[in-house]
């Protein structure tokens, strides 16, 4: 199982938003991509899962290029968390998360039994066994990520790639779904790759950070290599640092102040 | 966790996607329904004279009397074929293209795709093409002019990449005033040619004859079950395309083959029985309202429903004035439908605080 990123460039017409990135990413971690609004992150994203298609440069997965396998074919691996949106219709969360079985079924035919039990047990991880039956139009923005992370996990993929998991959501919901990942990725081995530009959660949960700057990789390591007082200026323009949280054992991000002049 | 294994063992039974009851239900409920609708179709003959379920039978067997025997397999039989086969057809396309435009509102008559494919069939029948029969270029045609709308109000209500409400009724609107202004036009120069133009243009199932329905029939069934095969990756399409193609399916392919079926069913239809507005709208919108929106369930009853409910307006059309002649069914789907249009579009004004 591998999962790499090869000088990927991808162009919004003559825009250039990605310029020859690398990306190896090690199986089982949970990795985050970080960068400031606008510098390319969601649509990194997005061609990690042929959501979109680079204009250069390739994504390997199981050392097969993207380009020559289906859709389908990608998604019985990679499962994606997209950022929270609006859902019109009544679907109930059960008819939700079932879905994260469509790569794995034939056009017509009723869901196996091994379905159910897959369907049954991410709604089991995900805490929502007593709302199978509410309706995903009548949720709030935490509730409807929650399930749209238990249809990922219906998807029993090899990675799981989140854009922006903790926007739009309440503190303590943001909290509630990255310790729901984090704890998966160390229980399954699953490999989660997080796109996002909130750095405090990104010292917190990911094992290595990858810095997004000026549509290249400014720099890759571990949150104490990569989250240095420099690297912040660079990339965020804040005057920040790393800190280790002794009560909880994990690192975090001190903010003290942007760098902006006006 | 106590509490969690116990609530999963409550949602191990048997749920939802396996058989949901009140489905099965529902499909009884409506094939009964559709049984009794056929007889009600069938047993009209005058303003003052309807036959027994009895008599029809009989005159189906062959048994009848006389005249009721022509009357129930000469006159009314192609009249209901025909209406079974179009309200299953035009109730299933809606259903599907609210799924592809992700709206409640999309339905083959407000995005103007009965006028195109009345502009094609006109010209079909207006103008002779050497060695084709008018039974092949008319549906020909149609569907070529149809399609050609489906794609000018798509690309219209287009605004990056979202297809707004709003934009997707007013192109609709807009392009159908335009189509049915030419086929007004072609109609006023073709004088006589275009017999019972007034009828065609409202529809009417007594169109059909049996060489018609033998070929439009497979067409609206093979387009029916091709449909019904693409419930699941429309599902995932009404949670946004984006949703879908991090599901593995392929939209612009699901998308594109979802649209050529769904106009292959109005272009069908709109040749033989003329313009039937609304069913799209209306069956697939009460469905859901009983079953939710899960398209594996939703596409083959609406077809069941679309069914009935075209044989309803059609009984209705002949008695609602009966001294007058006959309805245009179209006038009696448009009563019933424009004012459920109506509703929506002011609960969603109320939705979304229109101003």
């Amino acid at each position: 199982m591998t999962l790499e990123v090869r000088s990927l460039k991808y162009t919004y017409g003559k825009y250039l938003v990605l310029d020859g990135v690398d990306l190896p990413i090690v199986d089982g971690e949970v990795i985050g991509i970080l960068g400031p609004n606008g510098c390319g992150k969601t649509t990194l994203l997005k061609n990690l899962n042929k959501n979109l298609e680079p204009t250069g440069g390739c994504v390997m997965l199981d050392g097969e290029s993207m380009a020559d396998l289906s859709k389908k074919e990608i998604a019985r691996e990679v499962a994606v968390v997209p950022q929270t949106n609006e859902i019109r219709f009544a679907f109930t969360v059960r008819d939700i998360v079932a879905m994260g079985r469509m790569p794995f079924q034939g056009m017509m035919g009723a869901p196996s039994g091994e379905d159910e039990r897959i369907v049954d047990e991410a709604i089991r991880r995900t805490g929502l066994s007593k709302h199978v039956d509410r309706h995903i139009n009548t949720m709030s923005g935490g509730e409807r990520q929650r399930v749209i992370i238990a249809r990922a996990i219906a998807q029993t993929p090899k990675y799981l790639l989140m854009d922006e998991p903790t926007l739009h959501l309440d503190i303590s919901m943001q909290f509630d779904a990255l310790n729901l990942v984090h704890k998966l990725s160390r229980e399954t081995g699953l490999t989660v790759v997080i796109v996002s530009h909130d750095l405090g959660m990104v010292a917190r949960y990911c094992d290595r950070i990858v810095m997004i700057h000026d549509h290249k990789v400014h720099c890759v390591g571990t949150p104490e290599e990569v989250l240095t007082p420099e690297n912040m200026r660079t990339v965020f323009n804040v005057d920040a640092e790393l800190v280790f949280d002794e009560k909880i054992g994990k690192n975090t991000v001190m903010l003290h102040d942007s760098l902006n002049e006006y | 966790m106590k509490e969690n294994d116990k609530a999963s063992g409550g949602i191990a039974r048997p749920h939802m996607t396996r058989i949901d009851p009140k489905t099965v239900v529902t499909l009884l409920i409506l094939l009964v329904l559709a049984v009794v609708c056929v007889f009600l179709d069938l047993s009209w003959v005058s303003e003052d004279l309807s036959y027994t379920f009895s008599e029809v039978w009989a005159a189906l067997m062959g048994d009848g009397t006389w005249s009721s025997n022509i009357i129930v397999r000469e006159f009314n039989a192609p009249r209901v074929v025909a209406g079974l086969f179009v309200g299953a057809g035009l109730a299933i396309a809606g259903t599907a293209m609210q799924a592809v435009f992700r709206n409640p509102l999309a339905s083959p008559y407000i995005l103007g795709l009965s006028s195109g494919a009345s502009l094609g069939a006109a010209i079909g029948m207006l103008f002779t093409i050497p060695l084709i029969p008018s039974v092949v270029a008319t549906p020909v045609l149609a569907f070529i002019t149809c399609f050609a709308t489906m794609m000018l109000v798509y690309t219209m209500s287009r605004v990056g990449g979202a297809v707004r409400t709003e934009s997707l009724i007013l192109s609709g609107v807009a392009v159908s005033s335009l189509l049915s202004a030419l086929v007004s036009f072609l109609t006023f120069i073709a004088g006589d040619q275009l017999e019972g133009i007034v009828f065609w243009s409202m529809g009417n199932l007594g169109n059909a004859d049996w060489n018609e329905i033998a070929f439009m029939a497979p067409i609206i069934v093979a387009c029916i079950l091709l449909l019904i095969t693409q419930a699941r990756p429309l599902n995932a399409m009404m949670i946004g395309d984006s949703h879908a193609m991090d599901l593995g399916v392929d939209v612009r392919r699901t998308r594109l083959f979802v649209l050529i079926l769904s106009t292959m069913i109005v272009a069908a239809a709109v040749s033989f029985v003329g313009v039937i507005g609304f069913i799209g709208l209306v069956i697939p919108h009460i469905l859901r309202i009983l079953l939710g929106p899960d398209n594996t369930r939703i596409m083959p009853l609406s077809a069941v429903a679309g069914a009935c409910f075209i044989l309803i307006c059609d009984y209705l059309s002949h008695v609602i004035a009966p001294y007058y002649g006959t309805l245009p069914i179209g006038v009696v789907t448009s009563l019933i439908g424009a004012p459920l249009f109506i509703y929506l579009l002011l609960r969603r004004k109320k939705e979304v605080g229109w101003n």
